[in-house]
């Protein structure tokens, strides 16, 4: 279970990113956090794990107090919480093996990481995440010779090696085509459901959160403004959270999805408005 | 860029006519100093001098071949120092110039006053020629291979740090931060998430500097402090120039070799 209460972050330039949000994630839960540019979702998942500090309030994850935590102990924490990034952000000249094994970091000591002696526990894991996010011919490649989904795909075996009871998820389709973006999305929830991984994903695509999430969070400017579910979005509450559009378009595809499997034309049609 | 309005409607000029006039100006009075030191420089000159160059250069040639050729027995043993100075020279500056460098890039520094003295260091060893430093180190430590190791890395402690700094400041920090969201510790940071991304710039550095140490390195023995400058010095002050145009020969060729490696090297790891 994920507490987050009254968070605030105030940036050095002024700028009020977070204005007191409190959000309860219960264990198991897959969220979106849904919201335009600037209204603060990679604030706020970075607030968690501190790769930004909060002003004020707390984030507390199961027992642990993530905002009070020393160094040492902040660090202990962070292998408790995977994370998964916009443009992957994996090491670009390191092999997909050492790219997955660095989730591991938190465990192994300097000349271990130097050497690269991970012990032969994590190593088999690495294999078997390989595998099972269907990358295993690929693990002695060099990270930048994949293509975005397969990187994306590393990047989601380093969090999950890590063996976190949360993921950290920042836009992780913004680089990738409407296909790739399904499959990754839906690899992403397979395998929360698998371990019964709380997740907080943030994503721009109204449609894929619709699709995949089982709890929306819409943020504006810093603040909460729709917290409930998928089928909650309305026009009404799109307009709130990113301001007046015509948002029948985006419903409809959803509906249609619900009903019918007319999901592929509907992406397109999307990405085409877009 | 003005936009100026006209009858016609509107007109755009790349500059201002004011902007226009300044640089015509500025051409002006830089014309005027080049021509005022061009009168200082020549009143200066002893023109006969100047004149007789061909002549002279000519006799000169003339005494310089055919290069002694037998002279090469002598010649081999400095080359191969020369080229040792050089080597040598560049691993000790690399090996001390790698943690000053992480000291003085803005993102892996411990705190603003080593940053400081990093970059002093990086200042104080820049501004110094190595054959400036040659000279104090035969003073110190007596004339000697040795004296022109340490010549040659002092001098570019500088030069390899900053590069590696700048190469260090530059990396995509993304990739450290994804690195860091894991638990991993500082050091570990640096391992897995810097490191990685400046290694090919640490190796084309290193190329590059040892290329610049040979050609630095033959100088060196003019202070005596080893290398094929001390009979390149010997030759010019007993007017032996068939040797002197041999040295020159070798020197090229040495030069070459390293241009040819350096390149070979560079472009098998970029």
């Amino acid at each position: 279970m994920l507490r987050l209460e009254a968070l605030h972050k105030r940036y050095r330039t002024g700028d009020q990113a977070l204005k007191g949000v409190s959000l309860e994630i219960p264990d198991g839960q897959v969220l979106a956090l849904i919201g335009p540019s600037g209204a603060g979702k990679s604030t706020l998942i970075r607030c968690i794990n501190r790769l930004v500090e909060p002003t004020s309030g707390s984030a507390t994850l199961g027992d642990t107090n993530l905002t009070s935590l020393s160094q040492g102990a902040l660090r202990a924490a962070r292998r408790r919480m995977g994370m998964i990034f916009q443009e992957y952000a994996l090491v670009e000249r390191l092999t997909v093996m050492e790219n997955v094994l660095s989730g591991r970091l938190g465990y192994v000591g300097f000349w271990q990481s130097w050497f690269r002696r991970f012990p032969a526990d994590d190593v088999q894991e690495a294999f078997r995440l390989l595998d099972r996010v269907g990358l295993m011919p690929m693990a002695d490649k060099r990270a930048d010779e994949l293509s975005g989904g397969q990187r994306q795909r590393v990047g989601i075996a380093r969090a999950l090696i890590q063996h976190p009871e949360l993921l950290l998820v920042d836009e992780p389709t913004a680089s990738l085509d409407p296909k790739t973006s399904r499959q990754i999305m839906r690899l992403i929830c397979e395998l929360c459901s698998e371990r019964g991984l709380a997740a907080i994903i943030n994503i721009h695509d109204v449609l894929l959160a619709q699709m995949f999430a089982e709890r929306i969070v819409g943020l504006r400017l810093g603040e909460v403004v729709y917290d409930g579910p998928p089928d909650g979005l309305t026009p009404e509450v799109l307009t709130d959270i990113y301001g007046e559009e015509d948002w029948e378009a985006t419903i409809e595809a959803v509906e249609e999805d619900e009903d019918g499997d007319a999901v592929e034309s509907a992406v397109v049609e999307k990405t085409g408005a877009a | 860029m003005p936009v100026l309005s006209a009858n016609q409607g509107q007109i755009w000029r790349r500059r201002t006519s004011r902007t226009q006039w300044a640089i015509w100006a500025s051409w002006l009075v830089g014309i005027a100093i080049v021509g005022y030191c061009w009168k200082l420089v020549s009143d200066r000159t002893v023109w006969f001098f100047v004149t007789d160059a061909g002549t002279q250069a000519a006799d000169l040639a003339s005494r310089m071949v055919p290069p002694k050729w037998s002279y090469m027995d002598v010649l081999w043993r400095p080359v191969w120092d020369t080229i040792n100075i050089a080597t040598l020279g560049t691993v000790l500056a690399l090996a001390m110039a790698f943690p000053i460098a992480f000291l003085a890039a803005r993102n892996t520094t411990p705190n603003s006053a080593v940053r400081a003295f990093a970059l002093f260091v990086i200042v104080s060893s820049r501004s110094i020629n190595s054959l400036i430093w040659a000279l104090m180190l035969v003073a110190i430590i007596g004339p000697g291979i040795f004296a022109g190791v340490l010549a040659i890395g002092l001098r570019s402690i500088g030069f390899c740090a900053k590069l590696l700094y700048e190469a260090i400041e530059e990396i995509d920090a993304k990739q450290v931060e994804a690195i860091e969201a894991t638990g991993a510790s500082g050091g570990q940071k640096l391992i897995f998430g810097v490191i990685p991304q400046i290694l090919p710039t640490f190796a084309g550095i290193s190329v590059f500097r040892w290329d610049i140490n040979i050609r630095e390195s033959t100088v060196l023995g003019l202070v005596g402090a080893g290398g094929i400058g001390i009979q390149l010095d010997a030759s010019i002050s007993t007017l032996a120039w068939t040797q002197v145009s041999l040295i020159l020969l070798v020197i090229l060729a040495t030069v070459v070799v390293s241009e040819w490696v350096s390149a070979k090297v560079r472009h098998a790891i970029i």
